[in-house]
């Protein structure tokens, strides 16, 4: 069986939809929070470097790069924001980020 | 020298990135101090300011640049000054707390003006490309400014619950801009609106999907209902002047961005987003009435206020005209100059050492600082929109463009819902008049002073054609500008 646009595209619409349901229905660690954010980016790479080999257009993996650099950058915030999360409040739990509500 | 004019419209970001990495160093290589981290915040605003006059003395052509991924029209150097004005006044309010609660780190007038680079350049994008990074830049500078008082719990949760909801966010626009540039063949707005113009809707449907999820990203970043959740946990939890920041600038950056899109990329798909649009719209203005009632904290109230608002301005986009992005310009300016003169009160309320934000807590205000509780009092009255105030003038530029595009049912429920908002506004002005007093504030500073007479003096004078007209007539030719 030939392998197609749709196949990539499919793999990619999965890959992102578990990337938010990681998000959502995880209550236990921020860091698979991190680890479902970098999914739905991958997931985004995948299409658009499926659909730049099949317009032959290079704009799709230049798009690609300045994603992965720029997820690169996101990764690092992210994790800072995280130890200085940890250190206050000594826990990474879901659960526990519920210091303010209404 | 001739090579370098061709560059000419993008002077103001240049000269804002590299006055970043210039402060950068002089604040690596001198001495970590209060005195120092002061100097570069008055550096950075004096660099704002330079950035806003080269922008004020552009000639008012279109240009574009980078193969027309940068575009500087008369609509990007409206919003532009709005949001250099927006950081460059959130910085002046910042002075006096951040010296208070020992976070007068030079990196704080670095982030803000990395992040008023961002803005920019989400004004002026002309291609996804250029878009994500724009936002990106933005985004990145802001998480960080929200975790920025890192010994607080509640900074450090506003901090990650922003950095969460903003990377989902973020991922959305991206999963959205790569099916668009997928079913268009291009990351140019002006090929994605010849391809959305070229075929019916119908035959379009994989460019629909990626609009949709770029709509999602973008609901996000301007805090539209249901993408909302993260606003009022943000607002509350961020040092305050972050919080008036986060209410100023990156609104209107956002919203520009918006507009730049709907108008610039999607014109033939105008049926599918003016009916999300249209929903947004609606649901923001209702919760921002509602939700906003029980509050408590001023700081909460206030991101509720600002939903409500999100949705005011939205019932302009809705309309789809030319006349109704004027409205949503002309309301982003007002409702900028309200919120930052009401945070300046906000960052006023305090005892001591200590900041209070409890409602409550402005009891009897008019018989302790009755200036401070009068500016108050009128700045409330006009974010509930009572005439002849400026918050006035902001609904019935948005509202007429509606009505005149036959959408009544909005109009009719935007003004339900600013009647229910009003009760709100209202409790604070009863709180500050007719309760027993509570102990007494500490004396204003003078840069809140400022920033409150000048915010005050603005919305009783905007009614005057002599003011009022000129700022119309420039929102006018931006929205002249943008092909809506």
């Amino acid at each position: 069986m030939e392998i197609g646009l749709g196949h990539y595209l499919t793999v990619a619409a999965c890959l992102f939809t578990l990337g938010i349901f990681g998000i959502f229905l995880n209550r236990k660690n921020v860091i698979v929070i991190l680890m479902s954010v970098e999914l739905m980016l991958l997931a985004v790479n995948i299409n658009l470097v499926a659909f730049s080999f099949y317009l032959q257009d290079l704009t799709g993996q230049v798009f690609a790069l300045f994603v992965l650099t720029v997820a690169a950058a996101e990764a690092a915030i992210g994790l800072a924001i995280i130890v200085v999360y940890f250190r206050n409040r000594g826990s990474i739990d879901v659960d526990q980020i519920n210091m303010m509500k209404g | 020298m001739q090579h370098l004019l061709i560059y000419a419209p993008a002077f103001p970001e240049m000269l804002l990135a590299v006055a970043a990495m210039l402060l950068l160093m002089l604040g690596a290589f001198s001495e970590d101090n209060d005195h120092n981290g002061a100097f570069i915040g008055w550096l950075s605003i004096a660099f704002m300011i330079g950035a806003a006059t080269i922008i004020a003395l552009q000639p008012p052509a279109t240009q574009t640049l980078f193969n027309g991924s940068f575009v500087v029209d008369q609509f990007s150097r409206f919003l532009k000054l709005l949001i250099l004005g927006g950081t460059a006044v959130a910085m002046l309010l910042s002075f006096d707390f951040l010296r208070q609660k020992g976070l007068m780190k030079f990196e704080y007038p670095i982030l803000m003006l990395l992040a008023c680079v961002g803005m920019m350049m989400m004004v002026s994008a002309n291609d996804l490309i250029a878009l994500y990074l724009g936002v990106e830049l933005q985004s990145l500078a802001l998480y960080v400014l929200a975790a920025m008082n890192r010994d607080n719990v509640r900074s450090s949760e506003a901090g990650l619950k922003y950095f969460v909801l903003g990377a989902l966010s973020s991922g959305m626009l991206l999963y959205g801009a790569s099916l668009i540039y997928g079913f268009t063949g291009s990351t140019s707005f002006l090929e994605i609106a010849n391809v959305a113009q070229a075929a019916p809707p119908s035959e379009n449907i994989g460019l629909i999907f990626g609009l949709v999820f770029l709509l999602v990203g973008l609901a996000f970043k301007i805090s539209a209902v249901p993408f909302h959740m993260w606003t009022p946990d943000v607002y509350q939890g961020a040092p305050t002047p972050v919080t008036a920041f986060f209410a100023a600038a990156p609104k209107m950056a956002a919203m520009g961005l918006l507009l730049r899109v709907l108008g610039g990329a999607f014109p033939g798909l105008e049926q599918q987003w003016q009916q999300i649009i249209w929903f947004i719209s609606i649901a923001s203005m209702l919760l921002g009435a509602f939700a906003a009632i029980g509050q408590n904290n001023i700081k909460r109230l206030m991101a509720y206020s600002s939903i409500g608002h999100i949705g005011f301005a939205l019932v302009g986009l809705a309309a789809g005209t030319t006349e109704g992005a004027q409205g949503v310009l002309v309301y982003l300016l007002i409702y900028l100059v309200m919120t930052l003169g009401t945070f300046a009160c906000i960052l006023a309320m305090q005892r001591g050492d200590e900041m209070i934000e409890d409602i409550d807590q402005l009891a009897g205000l008019a018989q302790n600082n009755l200036l401070l509780a009068f500016t108050l009092a009128m700045l409330m009255f006009s974010l509930a929109g009572i005439p002849p105030l400026a918050g006035f003038w902001a609904k019935v530029y948005v509202f007429w463009p509606a009505v005149q595009a036959g959408l009544y049912p909005l109009a009719v429920i935007g003004v339900i819902a600013s009647v229910i908002g009003a009760y709100y506004y209202l409790r604070i002005v009863k709180i500050m008049f007719f309760d027993e007093p509570q102990e007494k504030f500490v004396p204003v500073s003078a840069n809140l002073a400022i920033v409150m007479g000048a915010a005050l003096i603005f919305i009783f004078a905007f009614a005057i054609p002599q003011l009022g007209g000129p700022i119309v007539a420039a929102a006018e030719a931006a929205a002249n500008s943008l092909r809506l």
